[in-house]
């Protein structure tokens, strides 16, 4: 498989451009000083506590991310074209968002079957109608992006609720920056390190329409438990704001407060990391203890923002994906800048049969699933696990699609053997308030198993730091 | 500042300061224990530590002789019981990790390192004969937390409750051990006065680093009001009653005057500072050093259910 993918660094002999530097430090450096220098990053990372938990499986509880020490490296004129992309579509998604909760035009259109839309779970019924500041529902979205040619980028995923993993972004840079301070300083790398204040900036550009004074905005964690709660409590602390917790907060009426040492304090803009179900108990899950009685009533009332908004879910649904170009074509009438992957509904009828009759060369994944779980590698499988998974897209063919094994591009890795290719994928995040940002870089996570192309933490992926310079 | 980070804060500098003061009674038990001959009178002073550390419910309900390895066990290792050493590092930890954006870098290392090392003791660290070296880490990790915050906390609410936590900790912890003398039976052929009860004052102040202390502050030889003395009133020694007192109506006055408010807790911080501030080691002993320990420690258990009310929560 690796021997069909597009290599990022290029093949021996032939080093494309970004990576001539990467290229001959690789050459001069020892295996030695390598070993060395991945057991300090992870030495660095444990004792920062910069760790996450893994639930499903026994041994420590609290693991690292492992991080491998070779960057990834993209050109300005990659990125730019990247960045425009990413802003386009990620427009697009809210403008989505917006007309589903709004006059449904899309809907209307007859560009969406109605049902995939209203029965989707990521649906909410409670926020038809609601007035959202800036009509912004997903303020921090990451995009998922694959490449498998110089030229060819396709997106693979968007995740507009509460996407995680950009602490891993700045602390990946950070590390590096200890390690390989030569390197970086030769390369010129575009910084990340601003990400909290263009956060911090959005998250307050969106105020609710009763916030008069200076917004006080916080970060709503469910708490230590959480498995991303190192990155939550390391934002909280890089913005600057209070990390609370649901019994921190309480609303009273139709105002939402925090209990201070001085007493309640005024809540404006909330950066909620806790998913919808648990906001609100008097509204969704009664069972919730991770959320705030009344505050969805608080958010009605245009007492607080909460970002990302509630029910921003039903944009990033893997069967709602494939109609991201035609949002981008109906709402912003432009060409999609990047694709989509060629994805086929398994609820179509033609879908279907396609589907069951090349199971072999797809991926199949449940519309529901995150996190790399719940899907089907055709090629990787054997013929029963196949007949099983075919078993289960007949049952439910709505919740299933299916795309194309995508060669995914590799990037030299250091590994047991050595220095290796492994595929990568990368994640920018998407900044919505008053105006879009974004920070040049993003999370690239690295396959380390050899062939594999599950880049998910939770099933043995890795980071890299992601470099953008000038060329 | 959130009541819970508060909250966080001030039972992190407890815990940790609790770490440390446990394995100080430990070290007075092991040093009184060493004096001893008879196996009955090691036995006792076993029964005082554990009793001096207010575990003796959580110790009986799983041992029934105080022998030396089933106290050493349980007062640092024993997950069963809430105040062990490696208990009271753990949630340290907790505290510390859910408000990593509440504490400096390096109280977090401080702390983290500290848990990182407890997880990687074997069984043979946990001897008698090893646990001197185990004792000897502890007091090193709390310090080393205890100087990460004094040098590098802003001086602002956080560092207060963080100082206040430590205070009414240690406060609790002099009196406690002071009290284990009580505990202590001296045997019927020793008397008041005799080289055994001198021995056992002489570890008291050793385990609270303070003998070299004492002799530069009284230039007399060793006499037990004079250890009481230094230990309840004299405001130079930093883990008397009286210095911890003051620590605390201090950091209560310094919160105070930042929130513009004063409460309950306040006012009993006063009464407990006065009376130690005025207070003559004369009176005390009439009035039974026993009685006056453990009506302070009972105070110093309502002033802290106060300063939870009126911050904490």
């Amino acid at each position: 498989m690796a021997r069909d993918s597009f290599d990022e660094m290029g093949p021996a002999g032939a080093c494309r451009a970004p990576y001539a530097q990467i290229d001959r430090w690789l050459l001069e450096t020892p295996t030695e000083t390598m070993e060395l220098k991945r057991r300090e990053a992870e030495f660095i990372f444990r004792r920062t506590g910069i760790t996450f938990a893994v639930y499903t499986e026994g041994g420590d509880p609290e693991r690292l991310i492992p991080f491998d020490v070779i960057p990834r490296v993209l050109d300005s004129h990659e990125w730019a074209f990247l960045s425009r992309g990413l802003e386009q579509r990620v427009k697009a998604l809210n403008a989505f968002i917006a007309d589903m909760y709004g006059e449904q035009a899309f809907l209307k259109a007859g560009k969406i079957p109605r049902e995939l839309v209203l029965t989707n779970p990521g649906f909410l019924k409670e926020m038809v109608g609601v007035e959202v500041p800036r009509r912004v529902y997903t303020h921090v979205a990451g995009i998922d992006i694959v490449r498998v040619a110089p030229d060819e980028f396709y997106v693979l995923e968007d995740n507009c609720r509460t996407p995680s993993g950009v602490s891993y972004m700045l602390e990946n840079r950070e590390v590096m920056t200890r390690l390989f301070p030569d390197l970086l300083t030769r390369h010129r790398v575009k910084p990340v390190s601003h990400y909290p204040d263009e956060l911090l900036e959005t998250l307050r550009s969106v105020a609710p329409r009763n916030c008069k004074a200076d917004p006080t905005v916080v970060l709503l964690t469910p708490g230590h438990f959480n498995s991303a709660y190192y990155e939550h409590s390391f934002l909280a602390d890089e913005m600057g704001i209070e990390l609370v917790e649901g019994v921190d907060l309480v609303v009273q009426d139709l105002v939402v407060y925090m209990r201070t040492t001085r007493g309640l304090q005024r809540v404006d803009v909330i950066y909620r990391r806790i998913d919808d179900g648990f906001l609100d108990p008097a509204v969704f899950r009664p069972d919730s203890m991770l959320g705030v009685r009344g505050i969805m009533a608080a958010y009605r009332a245009g007492n607080v923002s909460l970002c990302n908004a509630p029910g921003a879910g039903v944009s990033d649904d893997k069967a709602i994906y494939t109609y991201v170009p035609e949002m981008v074509r109906f709402y912003l009438g432009e060409e999609p800048i990047l694709r989509n992957v060629p994805t086929w509904r398994c609820g179509e009828a033609e879908g279907l049969a396609y589907v069951l009759d090349h199971l072999a060369e797809l991926v199949v994944k449940d519309v529901a699933g995150s996190g790399g779980y719940g899907m089907l590698v055709g090629p990787h499988a054997t013929a029963a696990e196949r007949a099983a998974f075919a078993e289960k897209i007949r049952a439910t063919p709505h919740g299933y699609i299916a795309q194309p094994t995508l060669a995914l591009s590799t990037c030299p890795t250091f590994v047991a053997s050595g220095v290796a290719p492994r595929h990568v994928d990368l994640r920018p995040y998407v900044l919505v308030g008053r105006e879009i940002r974004l920070v040049p870089g993003g999370l690239t996570r690295v396959a380390l198993r050899e062939g594999s192309l599950v880049v998910n933490s939770s099933q043995g992926g890795g980071t890299k730091d992601t470099w953008v310079v000038d060329a | 500042m959130l009541s819970r980070t508060a909250d966080n804060l001030f039972w992190l500098a407890r815990y940790m300061e609790r770490a440390e003061d446990v394995a100080r009674l430990l070290d007075v038990g092991l040093r009184m224990a060493s004096l001893s001959l008879e196996s009955v009178a090691d036995e006792s002073e076993w029964h005082s530590t554990i009793t001096a550390a207010g575990c003796e419910e959580s110790f009986y309900a799983k041992h029934r002789v105080p022998s030396a390895q089933a106290v050493i066990d349980h007062l640092t290792r024993d997950p069963d019981n809430p105040s062990s050493i490696l208990s009271c590092l753990r949630k340290a930890r907790r505290n510390a990790r859910t408000d990593r954006t509440g504490i400096t870098t390096d109280m977090w290392e401080a702390v983290n390192a500290a848990w990182i090392e407890a997880r990687a003791l074997r069984d043979e660290d946990f001897a008698l004969e090893n646990i001197r070296h185990f004792l000897d880490w502890v007091k090193d990790k709390a310090l080393r937390f205890s100087g990460a915050a004094g040098g590098t906390m802003l001086r602002n609410d956080a560092y207060w409750f963080v100082r206040l936590g430590m205070a009414l900790e240690r406060a609790d912890n002099t009196a406690r051990i002071l009290d284990v003398k009580y505990h202590v039976l001296l045997p019927g052929h020793e008397s008041i006065g005799g080289t055994r009860d001198y021995y056992q004052w002489t570890s008291i102040l050793r385990s609270v680093s303070a003998q070299r202390a004492y002799h530069w502050v009284y230039r007399d030889r060793l006499k037990p009001w004079l250890v009481a003395d230094l230990l309840i009133l004299r405001p130079e020694m930093p883990r008397s009653l009286a210095a911890c007192f003051s620590e605390v109506v201090r950091h209560l006055d310094k919160l105070a005057e930042a929130y513009g408010s004063r409460g309950e807790c306040h006012r009993i911080a006063g009464q407990i500072h006065a009376r130690l501030r005025y207070g003559k080691i004369e009176e005390i002993f009439q009035q039974g050093l026993h009685e006056v320990l453990t009506e302070i420690i009972d105070q110093n258990i309502v002033l802290g259910r106060e300063i939870t009310r009126q911050y904490l929560s």
